[in-house]
């Protein structure tokens, strides 16, 4: 799904700064892979390279078989459009937009009619149990609530690959736990899906970790998360 | 561009300010509303200053003879000339350039003594001889009877076509006037006309409604000027130029009456196309000012809407990266900044455009129906194809507005707004 060959990216500011050195990583399809780091060490770069979002200097970024390399502004929203769904720390949801509306927007941006839009946004909300807060604002609703109807809209395409950048990072242990059991369970229904956390707990619960640091891929570890125990707190 | 999701979506973010896109709007708006006042008031000058001489033909010329200035010929100089009747016949079958060409002699009024009556009641009025061609030229409104005709012309009748004010102060307006005889200078004559004049400010030796217009043979006979006459006036036929019809017909009388072909000073020409034409000039500069004027304070209110799109814009850098991640093109997140800009500028120019027309619409019954002898302001309102030309301003300005906020725009990229700060 996934096939980076020696992804350089250096930030030309007023100190050039080398952020990621060479980054070599395979994400078959149906993986969870989480990617750890301090700050600092390039993961945000990597998961925005992943996404889409930065372009990188060196190497070669193959997604879905397709080489996604300098990309014209209208390719890259297809591309995101089509094969990315991303879910922010911060969730990003628009505010002055519904739940339903922010759902529906990035089938808006296919060109899907409104009609069959907003069936499909509901479907989404209702599979995260959202269905009574559709027509809510985002400021109506808890953290959780929040992750999911973004979640709702990251899925909302069918992409091939879920891009989650600190899913957790601004929810409590409990609501975190909740979250990564969606995201498992979106996982098992062969969604790629890369997590960047730098909370071991989060990273305990995907079968791949990819550890960071300084720019290049320190090591790569295997792990079975069904040996996790759900009980405890993740935190 | 404006269908139903666009619609919701543009709406969306401006209800979200409610005051601060009122005040927005409020800059355009103001703009269009003044333009179109401004408008109004300058077309409601001109329909004015335009009736005042309704009626009165703007291609025309008047040339009074003048003591000459120059020997020549033989003669001395200050010589006294007249034109006469051969000199029309000339004028007529050698200057095709002159359309129509009237003789006119004139009696003036003395020591504002009464000159004029009938039976006992008196007026002092000005007495002037005409052909019918005459009405041609200077066209009045024929309240009884008829005008001057050829028949009158050519039998020396005694009969007058009298102003509308000689009539009501002269006669009285309970009697009928036509067929009554009034008296002028001494002789009487039968009154067959009553005219007013279309307007009150052209005043060629006196106003029409003042005078007392007779036959001008009958004049001739009367005063014995034999079939000389005091001055003439003459239309210019279309496409020839006023200027050298007026040098053609100087030339003529000069050849005619042995003056010098370097005399100017033997003719007084008054040249009221030139006049009219300073007239046009001044009407279009006052147009031109009222276009800059108008369209600058529109502008003003353009860069109101572009400087408050461009901090929203700003504002927005983290609502516009985030649909730029979910998949927005570069020329949706244009179209929906032009939209917003080009939305909030023809609501705004819209009402500002209805506002003003209404306004003026009731300054204008107002105005059009208070009689007034002085007219200078008459049915200040825009035209169709000013307001045509307001709403294609108005779309214009939105677009201009909008293209800075949607540069600014577009450069947001997604990674701008998804960085955690």
């Amino acid at each position: 799904m996934i096939k980076l060959n020696n992804i350089n990216k250096t930030y030309f500011g007023a100190q050039p700064l080398h952020v990621l050195k060479g980054i070599n990583l395979d994400v078959e399809e149906g993986e969870l892979v989480s990617i750890m780091g301090a700050s600092g060490s390039g993961k945000s770069t990597l998961l925005n390279i992943l996404g889409i979002l930065d372009n990188y200097d060196e190497g070669d970024y193959y997604l879905a078989g397709q080489l996604v390399k300098n990309l014209s502004e209208n390719q890259a929203a297809e591309f995101r459009n089509k094969l990315i769904g991303f879910i922010f720390q911060s969730f990003n949801l628009i505010p002055f937009k519904t739940a339903l509306e922010n759902v529906a927007l990035p089938l808006f941006y296919q060109g899907v009619n409104r009609k069959k839009r907003n069936m499909m946004a509901m479907e989404y909300l209702e599979r995260f149990g959202l269905k009574e807060w559709a027509e809510h604002y985002p400021n109506e609703l808890s953290g959780g609530q929040k992750q999911r109807v973004s979640i709702a809209r990251a899925l909302v395409t069918s992409p091939k690959l879920i891009l989650a950048d600190e899913p957790t990072g601004a929810l409590d242990s409990k609501t975190s736990a909740e979250v990564m059991q969606i995201l498992r369970e979106v996982n098992a229904t062969g969604i790629t899906m890369v997590i960047v956390t730098h909370e071991r707990g989060i990273a305990n619960l995907t079968r791949k970790i990819v550890h960071l640091k300084d720019g290049i891929i320190e090591s790569i570890e295997e792990n079975d998360p069904d040996k996790m125990d759900f009980t405890k707190e993740i935190k | 561009m404006f269908d139903i999701d666009s619609i919701t979506e543009i709406w969306q973010t401006i209800a979200r300010n409610k005051t601060r896109s009122l005040l927005t709007a409020f800059g355009v708006f103001w703009g269009i509303f003044i333009l179109v006042i401004l408008l109004a008031c300058g077309n409601g000058f001109d329909k004015g200053l335009r009736s005042n001489i309704e009626g009165f033909s703007t291609n025309s010329a008047f040339l009074i003879p003048s003591n000459t200035t120059e020997a020549y010929k033989g003669y001395q100089k200050d010589r006294f000339w007249q034109p006469d009747m051969s000199d029309i016949e000339a004028i007529k079958k050698t200057l095709h350039g002159v359309s129509v060409v009237s003789p006119i002699t004139s009696q003036w009024t003395y020591n504002g003594e009464n000159n004029v009556f009938y039976g006992t009641k008196g007026g002092n009025f000005s007495m002037k001889g005409v052909l019918p061609n005459y009405n041609e030229i200077d066209r009045c409104k024929i309240l009884y009877g008829r005008f001057i005709n050829e028949t009158d012309i050519a039998e020396a009748r005694k009969v007058c076509v009298i102003g509308k004010k000689v009539y009501e102060d002269v006669i009285g307006t309970d009697k009928h006037p036509l067929g009554l005889m009034i008296k002028a200078n001494g002789i009487y004559y039968q009154v067959v006309g009553v005219v007013q004049s279309y307007n009150d400010k052209v005043n060629i030796n006196g106003q029409t409604n003042e005078t007392v217009i007779l036959p001008l043979t009958t004049m001739q006979v009367a005063y014995h000027t034999g079939d000389k006459f005091d001055f003439l006036m003459f239309t210019t036929a279309r496409g020839y130029i006023s200027k050298d019809v007026q040098e053609e017909v100087k030339t003529l009388l000069r050849e005619r009456h042995d003056i010098a072909p370097t005399d100017e000073g033997a003719f007084m020409c008054f040249d009221f196309e030139e006049m009219f034409n300073m007239f046009e000039y001044l009407f279009l500069g006052i147009k031109i000012l009222i276009w800059i004027v108008g369209i600058g304070t529109l502008l003003s209110g353009v860069v109101g809407v572009s400087n408050i799109m461009l901090v929203t814009i700003k504002e927005r850098t983290r609502e516009i990266g985030v649909r730029r991640a979910l998949g927005a093109k570069p020329a949706v997140i244009i179209r929906q900044v032009m939209a917003e800009s080009l939305l909030l500028t023809i609501l705004a120019g819209i009402v500002g455009l209805v506002l003003g027309v209404g306004i003026m619409a009731v300054v204008s019954g107002f105005v059009n129906n208070t009689p007034s002898e002085d007219v200078m302001f008459l049915d200040p309102q825009i035209g169709f194809g000013a307001a045509i030309a307001a709403t294609v301003i108005i779309v214009l300005s939105g677009l201009l507005a909008g293209v800075l906020p949607a540069m600014r725009a577009v450069q947001i990229k997604a990674i701008d707004a998804i960085r955690e700060e």
